[in-house]
């Protein structure tokens, strides 16, 4: 499944001129606010007929400025969750969520509403009206609305902006969820590096109305020319996990990835359920040998790929642990005391309190 | 109650129930134009519509007899293609109540209509509906409180209206005597203010269970329509 953007459009003296496209799989749209992100979503739903451009879909061509088609938003069939909700405050959440069944036969993606209700946790809320709802309940709502309308592809501009940080939490846990229960092409808007770090596979870096970069997470955030779009970003690696195990007594959560495993603090996801950790290279030490009487919790042996070139006293060193890749940034005395080089065994170090899962940065 | 006060009664029930059905349609169709789209002339019709608020109600009355009447361009129009006659007929006395009501009927429903969150609308479209669903699923109910409002504001007039129905279709018992009317016939002829009065008093209670009706469905549809409980919890 292929979602293809090409759109021109002008809002008084903003000007938007901007492409991309993208597989299946989430792709973030990430940006400062201004960057024109909202628009480009809307222009891909059908809410707004941009003055140039073409926008496919799987070969289906839904927008072509020269050939005057615009396909109507209700007939793109993509499903949208927008920033505010915008659930309908004369329904209960019942109603809201099978919506799109009084004008829709092919109603159900995603499973049938039992198991969106259970997937993002709806069952206590049917019968209640948005009115009473929190923010995040709102946007749980928003998003199995969404789902259930048998979606091709699913738009999510910043579904997250106006919840508290406790509540961004609540709702990134089931977004994550989805992310691996859904095949389709996924748009997420958002300015936050951490929530694109969770959840996107890949990055469309936007800054005043044009595209600057695409790519995977790490490759653009990280690009040292882009930092003006970005703002701070510490190099560091994005690694899959799931969840093994739960030590309540110690509040510590084992997460399981193809290489070993993560003692991680933090954690609100059951057994199973997948977990992304992003490891800043800097947190990541370097030890020949495997240390004893030691506080760190991760020690994960590993094999030197690559060493980085110097920059300012400083190298990234590229690790594999097992299949996955892990960035270790130390400093160039270091590397040469311990004479790393490609193909040597090593051990990395992670302290477990570094892997705070909100502190993407 | 006696069987000639009922019968006032029920055809003055009569009359406002198929003047505010009747006015309904085109009201929202005049409302939604006002509150959502621009087109040249918005002014203009936005004046017509409330003509009826600042005129005499003589003056409207004298026109649609004018318009309606059996001699009348519109009135000989209907007589000779469909038999309809509606002057000095209950029905012409409906029309009367309909115009006179229907500035109240759009002024409340344009409100709440222009209150709706477009957005909303967009929403919906992105979840496949069409111009038609969006409506009927999400415009109309949740301008229901300014829809109840329009209704009954518009019932109570039509249950007051006296200048315009007694011009257009005169004060005929049983056909188009209606409650202000039969109440004026009555201040006319000696002794007959008693009987005024009774019938002054079931048109207070009328007007009273009209407006705690109104106020009753107005704070139901609200509640809903902001997205509470129409009960309300606790």
């Amino acid at each position: 499944m292929t979602l293809s953007v090409e759109v021109e459009h002008e809002l008084g003296a903003f000007r938007l001129d901007a492409a991309f496209a993208c597989e299946s799989g989430v792709t973030a749209l990430f940006g400062q606010s201004g960057a024109g992100k909202t628009t480009l979503v809307n222009a891909i739903a059908g809410l707004l007929r941009p003055r140039r451009g073409h926008i496919e879909f799987n070969g289906e061509t839904l927008f072509d400025s020269a050939c005057g088609m615009h396909v109507p938003a209700r007939k793109r069939r993509f499903g949208y969750v927008f920033q505010e909700g915008r659930l309908f405050p004369h329904l209960t959440v019942r109603q809201n969520l099978v919506f799109s069944r009084m004008f829709r036969r092919v109603a159900y993606g995603a499973g049938g509403l039992d198991h969106i209700v259970e997937l993002l946790g709806l069952g206590d809320l049917l019968h209640r009206r948005p009115g009473d709802l929190s923010g995040g309940e709102r946007q749980r709502v928003a998003l199995g609305r969404a789902l259930l309308a048998g979606p091709r592809a699913l738009l999510l501009d910043e579904p997250l902006a106006s919840l508290d940080a406790h509540r961004k939490e609540e709702v990134l846990r089931y977004l994550e969820l989805m992310r691996e229960e859904i095949k389709i092409p996924v748009v997420y808007v958002s300015h936050a590096v951490e929530e694109v770090v969770r959840l996107a596979d890949t990055v469309v870096l936007m800054s005043a109305g044009r595209v600057v970069a695409v790519g995977n997470v790490e490759e653009v955030m990280g690009r040292p020319d882009l930092r003006p779009a970005v703002g701070v970003f510490e190099g560091g690696t994005v690694i899959d996990t799931r969840v093994a195990a739960q030590d309540m007594d110690d509040d510590l959560a084992t997460l399981a990835f193809d290489g070993g495993t993560l003692t991680v603090t933090n954690v609100d996801a059951l057994i199973g359920e997948p977990v992304r950790v992003r490891i800043r290279a800097r947190d990541v030490s370097i030890a020949l040998d495997a240390p004893s009487r030691i506080s760190i919790q991760n020690v994960l042996p590993a094999k030197v790929v690559s060493i980085g070139a110097p920059v300012s006293g400083v190298v990234d060193v590229s690790l594999a642990v097992g299949g996955t890749a892990l960035r270790s940034r130390v400093t160039k005395r270091a590397a040469n005391q311990l004479a790393l080089a490609p193909g040597r065994e090593v051990y990395a170090l992670i302290k477990a309190v570094s892997l705070d899962r909100s502190g993407a940065r | 109650m006696s069987a000639l006060e009922l019968d006032i009664v029920l055809l003055s029930l009569k009359v406002a129930l198929w003047s505010v059905v009747a006015s309904l349609p085109v009201a929202l169709a005049v409302a939604y134009l006002l509150a959502r789209r621009d087109f040249p002339g918005k002014s203009l019709l936005d004046a017509v519509v409330h003509l009826p608020l600042v005129l005499p109600p003589v003056v409207v009355g004298y026109f649609l007899l004018v318009l309606l009447g059996r001699s009348g361009p519109i009135g000989a129009w209907l007589e000779q293609w469909f038999g309809v006659v509606v002057a000095f007929r209950w029905t012409g006395a409906a029309i009367a109540c309909a115009v006179m009501g229907f500035p109240l009927m759009v002024r409340a429903m344009r409100l709440s209509i222009a209150a709706i969150d477009p957005k909303l609308e967009a929403a919906a479209a992105t979840l496949g509906a069409g111009r038609p669903g969006i409506l009927f699923a999400v415009t109309l109910p949740l301008a229901l409180p300014g829809i109840v409002t329009g209704v009954l504001l518009s019932f109570a007039r039509s249950l007051g209206e006296f200048g315009a129905t007694i011009t257009f279709v005169s004060n005929i018992p049983g056909e188009t005597q209606t409650l202000p009317l039969a109440i004026y016939a009555l201040t006319q002829v000696p002794g007959g203010d008693a009987a005024a009065l009774r019938l002054c008093i079931i048109s207070i209670v009328l007007s009273l269970a009209a407006l705690l009706a109104s106020e009753a469905l107005v704070r139901r549809a609200s509640r809903r329509a902001l997205g509470y409980d129409a009960v309300g919890r606790g």
